[in-house]
């Protein structure tokens, strides 16, 4: 009696073990086989190019072998992106100096957030170091990238205080193009968690 | 009768002082009320931006922790908070400016709480500001959101 209470309880530890590994973060995005391969193929952000605050293109490359997080916002934003960005700041400054970490943002209002208005932005909010950039594109290209690779729902509403809407996610980005995870970034709970969970993607990738 | 005129003196002032009393604690009362409907508002309409202690965001949004420009000011918050606020200001001896929203859906209560709550925190202590106060300085307000 004793002892098959014991087996239980140790096939109990071992499932949950197998279920979880630890030091891993999950992969997010519909996944899918290769023909003729056996190798899971997960969803990966597609190159793109934006221009930066500095007005210079800025592609897919800068991000080759980094982990970065991504969010999208506009500089008249009123509601959720003060809080977005104040909290992502905090992560900002946490990981300053680190050339392995860096910070996307992309403004979903591509009549007024010129380029010029950005680099404003950027320094008024305190970030003056190319880790983080803030980056302007056609409407078409990043709202697709938003919606299709970024999975974080965008759109301009009239009816909207600010005449946008959007989800305020901090989409965590691994080296592989992955998605490895997605933070509401009003919640400073949830930055708090994205902060430990940078640092077990880092680790991941070190071995 | 000089001990009924005594006692007579006694009671009326005992009265008036009284009545002071009560008059006073009454609007403790009702500054303790506005300041916890003020608090609510603060973190719906004001955090965002402002943050949590009134620290403001980097510059694009000013702290309320000036209690001097507070109170240069206090007549004009009402009309800063329902108009919202466009053009240059100095806080703390920073400039700033950035755009501040229009909330207008506040009732003159709302924005009389919100006073109250954000010039008795954040190291300010101004005491209160009754509702009617903020009626008329709302009555007053330049025609352009600039200031």
């Amino acid at each position: 009696m004793r002892f098959s209470n014991l087996f239980f309880a140790m096939m109990v530890l071992f499932a949950c073990a197998a279920c979880r590994q630890p030091g891993k973060l999950p992969i997010y995005g519909p996944r899918d086989v290769a023909p003729g391969q056996t190798d899971t193929v997960y969803k990966t952000i597609p190159p793109f190019s934006f221009l930066n605050q500095d007005s210079v293109p800025l592609t897919q490359d800068a991000f080759k072998g980094k982990v970065y997080v991504a969010d999208f916002f506009f500089t008249s934003c009123s509601s959720i992106c003060p809080v977005m960005h104040r909290n992502m700041k905090t992560l900002y400054d946490a990981y300053k100096g680190n050339p392995d970490v860096l910070f996307l943002s992309h403004t979903i209002d591509e009549k007024y957030d010129k380029p010029s208005r950005l680099k404003k932005y950027a320094q008024k909010l305190g970030v003056d170091e190319k880790q983080w950039q803030f980056v302007w594109g056609p409407k078409k290209d990043v709202y697709s990238i938003a919606e299709k690779d970024y999975l974080v729902a965008v759109q301009e509403d009239s009816t909207a205080r600010d005449g946008f809407v959007h989800q305020g996610w901090l989409v965590l980005i691994d080296p592989d193009k992955r998605i490895r995870g997605a933070y509401d970034g009003t919640l400073p709970e949830q930055t708090g968690k994205l902060k430990k969970d940078i640092a077990t993607l880092l680790a991941e990738y070190k071995k | 009768m000089r001990l009924r005129n005594l006692t007579l003196c006694i009671i009326t002032v005992a009265t008036i002082l009284g009545m002071f009393l009560s008059c006073q604690s009454q609007e403790e009362l009702d500054m303790r009320n506005y300041l916890s409907n003020g608090r609510s508002l603060y973190e719906v309409k004001c955090r965002n931006c402002h943050g949590e202690q009134g620290e403001g965001l980097g510059e694009l949004a000013p702290p309320l922790t000036d209690s001097l420009s507070l109170k240069k000011k206090k007549k004009q918050l009402s009309c800063i908070i329902k108009n919202g606020l466009e053009g240059e200001i100095q806080v703390h001896g920073k400039v700033y400016n950035e755009k501040m929203p229009a909330f207008t859906e506040l009732t003159d209560m709302e924005v009389a709480q919100l006073i109250v709550y954000i010039t008795n925190s954040f190291g300010n202590s101004q005491g209160h500001y009754p509702y009617n106060r903020v009626t008329e300085d709302l009555k007053n307000c330049p025609s352009s959101a600039q200031l």
